[in-house]
């Protein structure tokens, strides 16, 4: 009873490959968000779970049954629209009510139920008689919610349904969601390019770049055990502190030529790259002889600064989140060094932290 | 500051100085040809427009004393059916054209352009031959099936309904809806405004008639109203201006109708919120 993507490929042409070999399992009722940056396959993918766009190459499973040639209509599921996909001369009632009616199998007053029911979960009955086009932005994104909880499919897709709002009605909508999916038990494939949003709500996160899977997992183990590079970067703000490093022995490495750092793990290679978070970055105001770097911008955020600075060597630039009561200004002489807690990469950008050594440390 | 103010009114003034003079000059014919058409024929011929005698007697006698009643039905019914036929049949072929995919799409829909590049003066001749072959002429039919569907219309409701949101097309794929029930329940509903300005084009285009009729039909049981008025002229022995004048007026009421019943539906704004 769970959606299974096997070696899922689309290209289209010959020579433009836009999903490459796609494999992974979706359980039942999980939150499950596909998470990359613009361009990288991920609403693609969602269309090809729907039925929307035709499969390439690969199997689509959906409850153990294989959907590929299956009209979107048989694979039982609703879509919520990036743009919402609302039809603007029905009112928000027959927007709710139209999946419903379409299908023809459900009874005048199921319907009337299943809508009404779907109205007052999104907070919505008020407006029922209104049109798309009298509602604000963030109204128009329930109506498309109530769309979806109001059908009776298991599966719910989503095409970065948050994008045009604004902040802080993305955050709230993100919350009435996340509640929506856990209520309903809705099995919710959800596509989003805001890492937030994937770190925040899912339950699993597939991580898409260049048409290919870069890791699937907890939002807590792609954190803090990214596979690669790509996926350390993308998740964390300010994103990871990737600089250059060389072994001097077992226990200590130089990083960048700028300073050195003991670490708790062997390290098998003589070059590679060290991932640091901005807050296991330690700064230091010293005077220019020992300094290693220079404070270039300082933003306040409250309850902490980060601090961007750049390295003597190599015209690198980091990014220290420190509290907010340190002084740092532009043009500050600084001394940087680092926790043990690193990730280190290989000249690849694969990962080659000693799991265990992370979650010791 | 007041010379920059009275420099603006002056503007002002100057534009809706030439605004009223281009009204008056446009509207002075039509209300000049309503005028007269309350004034007695004898008036007319004297060039006596500010006469006071002014009176129904033209339209009685439009209605009374000529076919006009049943040119009038006669175009209604012949306008009527071609518009229905044109927003069925374009509307059709435009769906097809944008939301079905199938092999020399794009050659055919160049064929349909072509027709259209041609005016309808240059295919009367062969038109002609071929209504006479088949039977039709002086008969409804000549004048409304080769006016069933119109390239221009197909054209025109296809640049409409690719302006139709994919993600219609997609959550209405998702919902299982079929090609005609997406065809009728969104996308017509959605191009509300297109249709409408077809509607009012073609029935407009088949009201105003002219040639066409002119060639196809001889009998007051098929003419057209156009026609028809130009035959008031030359039925009568002296040319009675006013009941010609009262004709005129009769038969451009309707188009003004189909005009301001359009109008109201051309508000912009009528799609929003549909995407974004």
């Amino acid at each position: 009873m769970s959606t299974i993507l096997t070696n899922v490929s689309k290209s289209y042409d010959s020579d433009k490959t836009v999903l490459n070999d796609v494999t992974a399992e979706i359980q039942t009722g999980e939150f499950f968000v596909i998470v990359g940056p613009s361009g990288c396959g991920k609403s693609t993918l969602l269309r090809m779970i729907a039925g929307l766009t035709s499969i390439s190459e690969g199997e689509i499973h959906i409850d153990g049954q294989l959907v590929n040639d299956l009209p979107p209509k048989d694979r039982n599921l609703t879509m919520v629209f990036q743009s919402y996909a609302l039809f603007p001369f029905l009112s928000v009632w027959d927007n709710v009510a139209f999946g419903l009616k379409a299908r023809k199998s459900t009874s005048q007053s199921e319907i009337e139920e299943r809508v009404n029911e779907a109205l007052k979960m999104v907070n919505l009955e008020e407006l029922k008689d209104r049109k798309p086009r009298e509602l604000s932005g963030g109204q128009r994104q329930r109506v498309a919610l109530a769309r979806a909880v109001a059908s009776d499919a298991k599966i719910c897709l989503m095409d970065e349904p948050l994008s045009n709002l604004d902040a802080q009605l993305r955050i709230k909508m993100r919350q009435e969601i996340y509640a929506l999916q856990r209520k309903l038990g809705l099995t919710l494939i959800y596509v989003t390019h805001d890492q937030v949003e994937a770190m925040t709500m899912a339950d699993h996160i597939m991580v898409l770049h260049d048409s290919q899977v870069q890791q699937i997992g907890t939002p807590t183990e792609i954190y803090k055990h990214p596979a690669n590079e790509f996926v350390a970067s993308f998740f964390g703000v300010p994103p990871i502190n990737l600089l250059p490093a060389t072994k001097i022995n077992d226990q200590t490495i130089k990083v960048n030529d700028d300073f050195e750092m003991s670490i708790n793990q062997q390290v098998p290679e003589s070059e590679f790259q060290v991932g640091i978070r901005p807050n296991e970055l330690m700064l230091e105001k010293v005077d220019e002889l020992t300094a290693n770097a220079t404070v270039k911008s300082v933003e306040f955020l409250g309850d902490e600064k980060i601090v961007y600075a750049k390295m003597a060597h190599n015209d690198l630039e980091i990014a220290a989140i420190v509290a907010s009561d340190a002084e740092f200004k532009a043009y500050d002489t600084i001394l940087v060094s680092a926790t043990e807690k690193v990730l280190l990469f290989n000249h690849e950008g694969v990962n080659i932290t000693q799991m265990e050594a992370v979650v010791n440390a | 500051m007041t010379q920059i103010d009275e420099r603006a009114a002056l503007k002002k003034f100057l534009n809706y100085l030439l605004l009223i003079v281009l009204a008056i000059i446009i509207l002075a014919p039509f209300f000049i040809g309503i005028w007269t058409s309350f004034l007695p024929t004898m008036d007319i011929a004297k060039g006596n427009l500010f006469s006071t005698n002014i009176s129904f007697d033209n339209y009685v006698a439009a209605f009374t004393k000529t076919p006009i009643l049943r040119y009038l039905l006669n175009t209604l019914v012949i306008s009527t059916i071609t518009m229905i036929a044109q927003l069925i049949f374009c509307s059709m072929s435009a769906y097809a054209f944008v939301f079905l995919k199938f092999k020399y799409r794009k050659t055919i829909f160049t064929l349909f352009l072509i027709t259209m590049m041609l005016p309808f003066e240059a295919e009367i001749i062969p038109n002609f031959a071929t209504v006479k072959q088949m039977g039709l002429l002086d008969n409804y039919a000549v004048l409304i099936v080769p006016f069933l569907t119109s390239a221009f219309g197909t054209f025109m409701l296809r640049q409409s309904f690719m302006q139709t949101p994919i993600e219609l097309k997609e959550a209405s794929d998702i919902e299982g809806l079929n090609h005609f029930q997406f065809y009728w329940n969104i996308v017509l509903p959605y191009n509300k405004i297109s249709m409408i300005t077809l509607g009012a084009y073609s029935f407009l285009g088949s009201w105003n008639q002219y040639l066409w009729p002119m060639l196809t039909t001889f009998s007051n049981n098929s003419r057209m109203i156009q026609n028809g008025l130009k035959q008031l002229q030359s039925e009568e022995t002296f040319n009675d201006w006013g009941m010609i004048q009262a004709s005129a007026a009769i038969i451009v009421i309707p188009t003004i109708i189909v005009l301001f019943i359009g109008q109201h539906y051309f508000k912009s704004g009528m799609n929003e919120g549909a995407v974004k």
